[in-house]
């Protein structure tokens, strides 16, 4: 199986429907000409020119707008956002319109639209431009909200996610987009509502999804050392959610810990330690602990930027507590 | 049959209306959706239109009355017909919460009632609100769940794994946060419980067999009751002790027979109980308790036996040993100590004792002093019977069976002379049994 990289991965999905069905265009800033701001679109404006690969003004709202009437006239738009960051200008398009659209008339109107693009801090970016919102999307009825964390589940997912008729809100990471990764050459799609268990084991389960997916395989195999057997979930698709595997796992291990890069308060991850508190109680040993950003704006420094977010440190605290070590 | 016809809520705040006029009087006829009143509510005077048709049989609620919503304010039905019995407000109507309120406080005090009960000590009967309601009533009866009503912290999936296998998370050590019980320490209780030394007899099944580690026991609610009675009782009773030797081959002789004729075996405890309870008839000053300001003698000889538990002591209370049969104190004593030991003693049963007996001669204990268990004023602590040089009236040295008593009293109460002259004629009960019933 090649490897590629996870923004090839999201190019050739992209590339590939396109080429399935016409009325697939990607529409952003930069998307076109300059092959994308971190180059996911490289060779598709070439490819399909300027009706399908179209560059926007900076102007979120607008083009986010413009995206949601294409889509319910018939189009199928993939939008892509520089960042998650700036998406919060078009807040207003993405929750009143596309959210709402299909449900307010009573079905006559459907919208397959995605919207993409990095989500998550990076690097020395400070606060406003280091923000995880996956619960903001994932808070709103009518919106699927997905995450990937590897090229393979970043291509099938994508696919998926231009096939669907309902608005997808599709999250990357920047830092995820030169992780290299198996995909296979011939014609995949990953199922929403569909978690993968990245790791099994058996003494605790740790949920998570995004780019801190590997941050959790990462102190998983480090526990191996104390002997200490950690089951690994990717959410992968954080709405529809995929609760039975959820319920599987902490069933099995009998205690918890959700990994999410978000702030802690009505996160996704709080949403999931909630469901596990609630659906598997009779199955737990601990209470479920959460790790997360602290509750905080992001600071530019680099040690606090990397203190304010969830460590590998963290993690191991949490599984102390889960399994009583202290 | 006639309808009741209710206060509505005419609007989404109102909890009461007034009734400011009534268009229809008794008599008339009603169509449904007709206005038979105004209703003036919290926001504003509003027509109120009848949901039921008929005729209007009787007008409870009138004008210028107050109603809450839900309440009835009249009553309609077919012309003639008797609703004098049928006015009263509906019990089950799931009205304004204010009337669900209360029996939800209730339970709520009901569910913490034990562990009230637990701190304060302090009679069930105190804490119930002064007109229970039916509903609650059946609440309170609900069984309750053993764990929840002794506060054992615990997880879900330790308490489910305890279940299954038929444990009290009670007698569970937990090494959790604050003592919490986790899986794991179930599944050392389990371990433990199928390891093969519960031989009952034998004394060391008490002995601890894992080895000795630096760690925090937490302290259970029973290990906190024997330190504070006891602590009070060695703290505050000046304690003074008296010992004795027992020649006790009488007793044995005695014992076996009674054995032989009753084809039952009765244990020494009881004996220990019933000359102890006949000798306190002639000493009703050991059967005492001090309280401060008068010291209380009792009517019954109430004896406690002090019986080892698991991590802990209880003592088992025989009443009225004074006017009962051996027979009959060894059968009470023996379902007295089975409950103990599946710790089913109630509140009643080991409560009040007026004399205790603690008897180690099992551990090949010679001789030892203990601590009054209050309200008694007297304990009296039992050795190991052994074989001693006796001297015979003869002046011969021979082999005897002896034990050992050693009294502890509360000089507040018991001088050292009734001490002992209730020691003596102890000691003379044993010696020679058959003394006891002259």
């Amino acid at each position: 199986m090649p490897k590629i990289a996870f923004r090839e991965a999201l190019r050739q999905a992209m590339d590939e429907e396109m080429q399935r069905d016409e009325n697939v265009l990607l529409m952003g800033e930069e998307v076109a000409q300059y092959n994308g701001a971190y180059k996911v679109s490289r060779g598709l404006w070439d490819k399909y020119g300027d009706k399908r690969v179209i560059d926007t003004p900076i102007t979120e709202e607008g083009f986010t707008g413009i995206g949601i009437g294409a889509a319910m006239a018939g189009l199928r738009p993939i939008v892509e956002w520089m960042t998650f960051n700036f998406s919060i200008q078009a807040l207003d398009q993405i929750i009143n319109n596309a959210a709402k659209m299909r449900y307010m008339s009573g079905g006559q109107f459907s919208l397959p639209i995605v919207f993409r693009g990095p989500n998550g801090p990076a690097e020395w970016l400070s606060c406003q431009h280091s923000q995880a919102i996956a619960s903001i999307y994932a808070h709103v009825p009518g919106l699927k909200v997905v995450s990937p964390c590897t090229p393979y589940d970043a291509k099938g997912l994508l696919k998926t996610a231009i096939r669907d008729d309902n608005p997808v809100i599709f999250m990357e990471a920047e830092l995820l987009y030169g992780l290299e990764g198996e995909v296979p050459e011939d014609e995949y799609l990953i199922g929403f509502g569909e978690a993968d268990i990245k790791r099994s084991g058996e003494d605790l389960t740790i949920i998570s999804f995004g780019k801190v997916v590997h941050m959790a395989l990462k102190a998983a195999k480090a526990l191996e050392q104390d002997d200490i057997d950690a089951e690994v979930i990717d959410l992968r698709s954080i709405k529809p959610l995929d609760e039975d595997t959820i319920v599987k796992s902490v069933s099995k291990t009998g205690r918890c810990i959700v990994v999410d890069e978000s702030w802690p308060f009505a996160s996704v991850g709080s949403h999931v330690a909630w469901l596990v508190g609630n659906r598997c109680f009779d199955m737990l040993d601990a209470p479920v602990e959460l790790v997360s950003s602290e509750d905080i704006p992001m600071p530019y420094e680099h040690t606090l930027e990397l203190a304010a977010q969830p460590t590998q440190d963290k993690i191991f605290s949490a599984v102390e507590k889960v399994l009583y070590l202290n | 049959m006639a309808q009741q016809i209710q206060m509505l809520a005419l609007s989404p705040t109102m909890e009461k209306g007034v009734i400011t006029k009534w268009l229809k009087k008794t008599g008339d006829k009603i169509s449904e959706g007709e206005v038979i009143c105004e209703v003036e509510t919290d926001k504003a005077t509003m027509e109120y239109e009848c949901p039921e048709e008929g005729t209007l049989l009787k007008i409870v609620v009138e004008e210028g009355g107050e109603a809450a919503v839900g309440e009835v304010i009249a009553m309609v039905g077919e012309e003639g017909e008797d609703v004098s019995s049928q006015d009263k407000k509906p019990e089950q109507e799931p009205q304004a919460g204010s009337e669900e309120q209360p029996s939800e406080e209730e339970a709520k005090e009901d569910s913490e009632k034990p562990e009230k009960k637990e701190n304060t000590g302090s009679e069930e009967g105190k804490q119930e609100s002064p007109e229970p309601k039916k509903k609650t009533e059946q609440k309170k009866q609900k069984p309750k769940d053993e764990n929840i009503k002794n506060k054992v912290k615990s997880t879900p999936l330790a308490r489910k794994l305890a279940k299954q296998h038929g444990l009290e998370l009670s007698s569970i050590s937990g090494t959790g946060p604050a003592g919490r019980v986790v899986v794991r320490d179930v599944e050392q209780a389990i371990k433990k419980d199928s390891k093969p030394e519960k031989k009952e007899a034998d004394p060391r099944a008490l002995r601890e067999t894992a080895g000795l580690q630096d760690e925090e026991v937490p302290v259970s609610s029973m290990r906190k009751a024997i330190a504070g009675r006891l602590s009070e009782s060695k703290f505050s009773a000046p304690h003074y002790y008296l010992k004795v030797d027992v020649n006790t081959s009488e007793l044995i002789v005695t014992r076996e027979k009674l054995k032989l004729d009753s084809s039952k075996k009765i244990s020494f405890n009881s004996f220990l109980i019933k000359l102890a309870a006949e000798a306190i008839k002639h000493h009703p000053v050991v059967n005492s308790s001090w309280a401060e300001s008068k010291i209380v003698r009792h009517g019954s000889v109430d004896v406690g036996l002090a019986v080892a538990v698991k991590d802990g002591l209880i003592t088992p209370v025989v009443r009225n040993c004074g006017s009962k049969g051996i027979m009959e104190i060894e059968s009470e004593l023996a379902g007295l100590i089975e409950l103990a030991g599946n710790g089913g003693l109630k509140k009643e049963q080991y409560e009040g004792n007026t004399f205790t007996i603690s008897n180690l001669g099992s551990y090949g204990i010679d001789e030892f002093t203990a601590i009054i268990n209050p309200p008694a004023s007297a304990i009296l602590a039992v050795g190991r019977i052994t074989d001693k040089p006796v001297i015979d009236a003869a002046g011969n040295i021979t082999a005897g069976p002896m034990m050992s008593l050693t009294l502890s009293c509360d000089h507040r109460v018991i001088d050292g002379a009734a001490g002992a002259a209730f020691l003596s004629d102890l000691k003379r009960f044993i010696e020679e049994p058959i003394s006891a019933f002259y």
